[in-house]
């Protein structure tokens, strides 16, 4: 078999599967309209061309080569398809026990990167829910129109500023002899200045800056669903606010929550010009040795196989969620 | 039951930037009694609730809840429950879980908070759904555990706001005897917010009035409809006829005032002095189509016969073309006569009511 006819075999499969995910993945008793009932002929026929198109051809047929490329020896041109072109582990075997010359037991340095990536997205995505719930609440359950317009103009404006020009700034504002350092000593507060860049500082709250309106959109339109009488109806029966939040509101916004963290998660996981920008001489976000395997070390199987991993963990991170907020796929995009 | 009041109003007054929802108001309500207001919407009804359930903080005067001034105190530590004009359940809880919510939130044991919620629900009649989310119940299931979810918390006073606006007319009556049963067995105060006036008058001990911020009489039903005492009550309540005019004399408790349709007399609730101007109501049940001595009389021609089962309803139109409504109970149909003809609408001084045209000023 060629590689050209795997690779649409592989994409079919993907297909079918998503087809029968969506046939099954419904509520008991849920009834939907049939999809040309619905749409008409023409314009549903416009959909499933365009849609098609932007889902085979740009998502899944590049990521199913990815996927195929990662099981292939780094080989030159010319020998592509040769005898020599088999498939193998060798780059998965990279990442998890390091190069046939290493003597340690498992790829540690890689690993770590990859844990801590994880562990710190996480860590990062329940901050930015922390600090995006009380803005997503007030603009949806409190705020007057005008002062809703001010504050998602407020919000979205910084996002006028490219993704590089951001991480820059950050680092002057926040460097060792930067503005930040400068006003703290000026201050009294620190005699010597803080190593913001050296302690990741700066690029969590980098991270979490960037991702603020991905979080936000998702949970105000949540919130803004709600019945506001049902909050006053639990602070009439003599609930605290905590616990109308906890138990009224929030169970109500799962789909929101759910939505926004796992967006969250994936952009701040995957990020690479903020890291790239900021991270500390000790740290190693995952994103850049990737980023390395395919132009530092031009081992573009290699790379194809990081990004696969780090692909799975986030596939993963969402179904956790699905599974912990019990929800449905669907759902989630409401 | 001692006659202690549950809620009291001393002058206040709500105002919502530059505009007063509800102006200087006092009031006594009465513990243990069902309580309504009644009024067209916008008249500040709502704003009154919600200012005894803590979400208003008066602009001026004070509100009373069993006799403690309610300043400053938010609705979640007041003793008053609050049903809300969309009920507002929880949807992420089921039934028992609404119900005992206030309990939680109160820090109850879940043993003794199981066998409270369990009694509330045997109750009204809603043990059987006890585990069912509440968007698989009817209205009127929905309808009871809001008033079981309020009851729960044990409230000296129940408010409710229009909670059966969204019901269909039978399911309606049926919870208006079945609102006043509950408020009879558990014996506190319910305050209750409509604009429909068969509702107030067949729930209420007592009725308030309102429009336009002000209470224009308060009083039990009949009082309300027999002896309004304000021409928004007259014709507020009830249908009415009326047609204004200047008094021309006063005498034996009878005001007799110069309008379009002739000399009419009613009685002079309101103490009218002669020049004064005034309108002259009449019940459409109370226009007779035989005249007794001493009776006022209008001639007319019939426009329209209404039938409507056990009563006729009829629309009469004088010589200068005001239209006169009367009623007429079905025992009467055999002398109806047809459309065009003339009629003497004619009624009895003590069945009318003279009352000013200026707003009260109590």
């Amino acid at each position: 078999m060629t590689n050209l006819s795997m690779t649409f075999a592989a994409t079919a499969l993907i297909l079918v599967v998503f087809l029968l995910i969506v046939r099954f993945d419904r509520r008991p008793g849920e009834k939907r309209v049939k999809f040309f009932t619905r749409n008409g002929v023409i314009v549903g026929l416009y959909l499933i061309l365009c849609v098609g198109f932007w889902c085979i051809l740009t998502i899944i047929m590049p990521m199913v080569f990815m996927v195929d490329l990662s099981f292939h020896p780094k080989l030159p041109p010319s020998m592509a398809g040769g005898p020599e072109d088999v498939f193998t582990l060798v780059n998965y075997r990279m990442f998890l026990f390091g190069s046939a010359t290493s003597t340690d037991q498992l790829n540690w340095l890689h690993l770590r990167s990859f844990f801590s990536t994880i562990g710190i997205s996480i860590g990062l995505t329940f901050l930015n829910f922390a600090v995006c719930y009380p803005i997503a609440y007030y603009m949806a359950q409190s705020a007057s129109i005008p002062r809703l317009r001010l504050l998602v103009l407020l919000l979205i404006i910084p996002y006028w500023v490219n993704d590089i020009l951001r991480a820059f700034a950050f680092r002057i504002l926040l460097s060792y002899n930067g503005f930040m350092n400068n006003v703290l000593t000026w201050l009294g507060i620190t005699d010597t200045p803080v190593d913001f860049i050296g302690a990741n500082v700066a690029l969590y709250l980098a991270l979490v800056y960037s991702n603020l309106l991905i979080m936000i959109f998702p949970l105000y339109n949540a919130i803004e669903a709600q019945d506001h009488n049902q909050i006053e109806a639990a602070r009439d029966l003599g609930a605290p606010w905590w616990h109308i939040h906890l138990f009224v509101v929030m169970p109500q916004a799962k789909p929101g929550i759910a939505s926004g963290m796992t967006l969250s998660f994936m952009l701040m996981a995957g990020a690479i010009a903020t890291p790239l920008v900021l991270a500390g001489p000790r740290s190693l976000w995952f994103t850049p040795i990737i980023y390395d395997r395919f132009y530092q070390l031009f081992d573009w199987p290699q790379g194809a196989a990081y990004a696969m991993a780090l692909l799975v963990a986030c596939i993963v991170f969402v179904l956790g969620v699905l599974k912990i907020t019990g929800l449905k796929l669907g759902e989630i995009t409401k | 039951m001692a006659m202690t009041s549950a809620v009291q109003f001393e002058q206040a007054r709500v105002d919502f930037g530059s505009f007063t929802a509800v102006h200087e108001t006092n009031l006594d309500i009465r513990s243990g009694e069902f309580f309504s207001f009644l009024g067209p919407s916008g008249c500040g009804k709502t704003t009154l609730l919600r200012a005894i359930s803590g979400f208003i903080e008066p602009s001026a005067g004070k509100i009373r809840i069993d006799g403690a001034d309610m300043a400053g105190v938010g609705p979640n530590k007041r003793p008053t429950a609050l049903i809300f004009q969309n009920l507002a359940l929880f949807p992420v809880m089921s039934v028992a879980e609404n119900v005992g919510y206030g309990l939680r939130v109160r820090g109850v044991a879940r043993g003794v908070r199981d066998e409270k919620v369990k009694r509330l629900l045997d109750q009204v009649a809603l043990s059987q759904h006890a585990d069912k989310k509440v968007s698989e119940l009817s209205g009127g299931q929905r309808q009871r555990v809001a008033i079981a979810r309020a009851l729960a918390v044990e409230p000296k006073v129940l408010l409710l706001d229009e909670p059966l606006s969204a019901l269909d007319l039978k399911l309606r009556q049926h919870m208006r005897r079945e609102l006043r049963e509950i408020q009879q067995r558990v014996g506190i105060t319910f305050i209750y917010i409509t604009h429909d006036q068969g509702e107030a008058l067949t729930m209420s001990d007592r009725v308030a009035v309102m429009n336009a911020g002000r209470i224009e009489q308060v009083g039990d039903g009949r009082t309300i409809y027999g002896h309004p005492e304000t021409p928004f009550v007259a014709s507020f309540v009830g249908e009415s006829n009326a047609t204004s005019g200047r008094v021309v004399s006063v005498a034996d408790g009878l005001a007799t005032i110069d309008t379009p349709l002739g000399a009419l007399s009613g009685r002079n609730a309101r103490g009218l002095e002669p020049g004064d101007t005034a309108t002259l109501f009449i019940r459409p049940e109370l226009v007779r189509l035989t005249a007794s001595d001493g009776d006022c009389s209008v001639a007319t021609t019939l426009v329209e016969a209404a039938f409507e089962g056990s009563m006729t309803h009829l629309t009469l139109r004088t010589p200068t073309g005001t239209r006169i409504v009367a009623m007429l109970v079905a025992a009467d149909l055999d002398q109806l006569p047809a459309d065009g003809d003339p009629l003497t609408a004619s009624f009895a001084p003590a069945n009318a009511v003279v009352l000013p045209d200026t707003a009260r000023s109590s």
